[in-house]
């Protein structure tokens, strides 16, 4: 496949280390509230205590895999509810594909947790290392006291951000007072241990080390958010019809023919991503906005508009080289596509607000036994057998009656049960088996099947609850 | 989007492989150096991995790997566990009266998931998966409240036990049915009555003049099993032949042949094969199918 006379070049190449500036500016103030908001509640919402009564944990927020319940402030959901996750996650995506139609990748650039937490390591690296100029400077010096001070300082403090993450983590598995305590007397499950340690490791890897290729090698979302965006998505965008011909600036001279950009390449060194936005929106650009602060912290000190680079629709660059006013951001915003996204995204969550309010305090499952489908009696009556799988939900032990009604005369009896009722403990699941019989060659004993509806009642309240089946008789 | 996709540093001028095909030249963007290097990684831990672990085929067995390790031996241990963790309500399985564990929701809560499984290992095979059994075949269902050696728990116990009819255990109950035709007990036209009297007294369709023949036959040559009214005797395994329920059919043809040539059902027994609180766990099984007495 090489032509003969290709030089060879090498397909592997080190990562040029990327040293991103400080900057000042709305998106920087904007980006460290969101880190703020973000982290916060990743770290604090496991200590949020909510009670529940005796028997239930009192923990806000809590994936109890041990007995298999999802807590989340007044909602628990059951693993047979498990619709209401794949409901969340139908939102979160259509959520997704909404901002990044209307404004291209925001989750990338200031929502991704590979974002906010490289973020918070550059930041951190900046504290121990100082700004751009001294990092790249120290980057360059010889392994002495100083760079192997200031490194052991940094990952240190890394590493202890990592723990906090995967420390974080655990405690929404489990009550968080109680597994700190546990952990720090060495008492924990050595799945917790594990799990601490996996996720403090890829914490500090992905954070401090692999950055910018988590998102152009590994992530997908990059990829698939081509497919959302269009010509009216707002994007961050150089001016280059204002910018070009690009060139320096020097004090007190006149730059005659040259464009506003003085190619002072604050935007360059400024970006996490190592890129340049003048080149154009690109793969690597996660839309962080970092170097419109950059560019406008210039344009503000040699006198220039501001906005040489900003956000922009594909649809307003067209205009804009032509000379034609931009359309407003939110003539973009609203369009057809965003308000199909928004109607699809509010109707899942409509549909799941009302089935959390539709739920039963009674759960009832009900598989008819079809082998054998029908049992012949010895005096010719016909009966069908069903397991039904009942579910208290509610927080006290309930006596259910389980009842049948059909248009045809059928009988019900319970195994193991004189009467139709049946004590189900609190929060628990019980299986019951329940014999439905058609006297000898009544409608239902004929028929080929006959619909039924059976009723389970809470002798203790109103509540109640029924499930369509069918009678199998001997057909003809 | 037009976006242009570049991933090298802004400095570096675009490279290419040096590939041309008809003037289409291909870029290279190199991939980052640790990424050859994990490749690499993961080739040493594949030898250290071969070397631990149980990885190259021999004639029989694999090479054992240094430490040892082995999914059989886990699956052993976890068996074993179970076993251990079970250890005390099987010892409360034997110990209970029979007659008590039906109700016992504690015994009957290992019980029904342990005899389902036993049932569906040992006797699903002629009694079914469902225990619906064959019909006209002779492997009696156990699902209905027609019993052929009775329905009480102790009673489904011995059938379990010593089987029925074998000739391996001298416990097992026994009872075996004159072959009235081919043995030449009765006349054929004996026969076509007393089978018409069997019709009558099950409900079926029949020629009362000739039932009517048939009563005396039966009276002279049934009742000391199937008892006066056909009603059965669980005691000696004679089913009874005036209900719906029929063992090899209740067709005027079968009940025919089973006359002239009789029925012999065997059940072998499992006192030696299982265990007796598998014996107990699938006997509560059974009489929790709908049709315990």
């Amino acid at each position: 496949m090489t032509s003969p006379d290709a030089e060879p070049t090498s397909l592997y190449t080190a990562r040029e280390p990327i040293f991103p500036r400080r900057v000042k500016g709305a998106f920087r103030t904007m980006k460290w509230w969101i880190m703020a908001v973000t982290l916060g509640i990743y770290y604090l919402t496991p200590w949020i205590r909510w009670d529940r009564g005796p028997n239930l944990p009192d923990q806000a927020v809590l994936v109890d895999l041990a007995n298999r319940r999802f807590f989340f402030f007044t909602i628990e959901i059951w693993p047979h509810e498990f619709y209401f996750v794949a409901g969340l996650l139908i939102m979160a995506g259509l959520g997704l594909f909404l901002f990044t139609s209307a404004a291209g990748r925001v989750w990338c650039g200031y929502a991704c947790p590979q974002t906010v937490w490289t973020d918070l390591y550059i930041l951190v690296e900046r504290w121990v290392e100082g700004d751009r100029n001294a990092r790249i400077r120290l980057h360059r010096q010889g392994w002495d006291g100083e760079k192997i001070r200031k490194r052991a300082l940094k990952w240190t403090l890394w590493l202890l951000i990592g723990l906090a993450t995967g420390g974080a983590w655990i405690f929404y598995f489990t009550d968080a007072p109680t597994l700190a305590a546990d952990l720090v007397q060495g008492t924990a499950h050595p799945v917790a241990y594990l799990t601490m340690l996996i996720l403090t490791l890829t914490t500090f890897a992905f954070g401090g080390f692999a950055r910018e290729q988590i998102c152009i090698y590994a992530c997908p979302w990059p990829r698939i958010q081509a497919a959302m965006m269009d010509e009216d998505t707002l994007t961050i965008a150089y001016r280059d019809w204002r910018g070009e011909p690009r060139g320096k600036l020097h004090q007190g001279e006149v730059a005659e023919g040259q464009g506003d950009c003085i190619d002072c390449m604050a935007c360059v060194n400024v970006c996490p991503m190592g890129i340049d936005i003048r080149n154009g929106q690109q793969l690597a650009c996660i839309t962080c906005g970092l170097c419109i602060d950059a560019c406008n912290d210039t344009m503000d000190r040699i006198g220039k508009p501001r906005d040489l680079i900003g956000y922009m629709a594909l649809t307003d660059e067209v205009r804009e080289r032509a000379g034609q006013t931009p359309k407003s951001v939110w003539s973009h915003v609203f369009r057809l596509r965003t308000v199909l996204y928004t109607v699809l995204w509010a109707g899942v969550g409509i549909g799941l607000v009302v089935a959390l309010f539709l739920r039963s305090e009674i759960d009832v499952n009900v598989s008819p036994v079809r082998n054998p489908t029908f049992v012949t009696l010895s005096d010719g009556t016909i009966r069908n057998t069903y397991d039904i799988r009942l579910r208290n939900k509610s927080g006290s032990d309930e006596t259910y009656s389980i009842s049948v009604t059909s248009e045809a005369g059928l009988v019900l009896r319970l195994e193991g049960s004189a009467d139709a009722l049946v004590r189900v403990p609190a929060n628990e699941t019980l299986q019951q088996r329940v014999y439905v019989e058609a006297a000898p060659g009544s409608a239902a004993a004929v028929a080929d099947r006959t619909e039924l509806r059976l009723w389970v009642a809470d002798t203790g309240s109103t509540a109640r609850v029924h499930h369509d089946t069918v009678f199998n008789g001997k057909g003809q | 989007m037009c976006a242009k996709q570049v991933t090298r540093k802004p400095s570096e001028p675009v490279g290419t492989t040096g590939h041309e095909w008809d003037g289409i030249e291909e870029f290279n963007n190199p991939m980052p150096r640790w990424w050859v290097w994990t490749f690499y990684a993961t080739i040493v831990w594949a030898v250290g991995y071969m070397i631990a672990y149980p990885a190259w085929p021999l004639i029989s067995g694999a090479t054992p790997g240094v430490l040892g390790a082995s999914t059989r031996a886990d699956v052993a241990a976890e068996i074993q566990r179970f076993d251990e963790a079970n250890a005390g309500i099987k010892a409360q399985l034997v110990a209970a009266p029979l007659a008590s564990i039906p109700a016992d929701q504690t015994l009957m809560a290992y019980a029904e998931p342990a005899g389902a499984s036993v049932f569906r290992t040992n006797c699903a095979t002629c009694h079914g998966s469902g225990a619906a059994g064959v019909e006209g075949k002779g492997y009696p269902s156990l699902l209905d409240d027609d019993w052929l050696w009775g329905g009480t728990i102790e009673d489904i116990h011995l059938t379990i036990t010593h089987g029925i009819r074998n000739t391996t255990d001298p416990d097992a109950r026994y009872s075996e049915m004159p072959k009235f035709g081919v043995d030449g007990l009765l006349e054929d036209a004996q026969i076509d009555a007393v089978v018409e009297h069997v019709l009558a007294i099950s409900g079926q369709a029949h020629d009362a003049a000739l039932a009517a023949e048939g009563a005396t036959v039966y009276a002279d040559n049934c009742t000391g099993c199937h008892m006066e009214a056909g009603e059965g005797d669980p005691t000696q395994g004679a089913p009874a032949l005036n209900d719906a329920i029929w063992l090899y059919g209740g067709s005027r043809e079968k009940i025919k042949e089973t006359v002239v040539y009789a029925r012999f059902g065997v059940m072998p027994a499992w006192a030696g094969r299982l265990t007796e609180d598998e014996i107990r766990a699938v006997a509560a099984w059974v009489h929790s199918r709908g049709g315990g007495e």
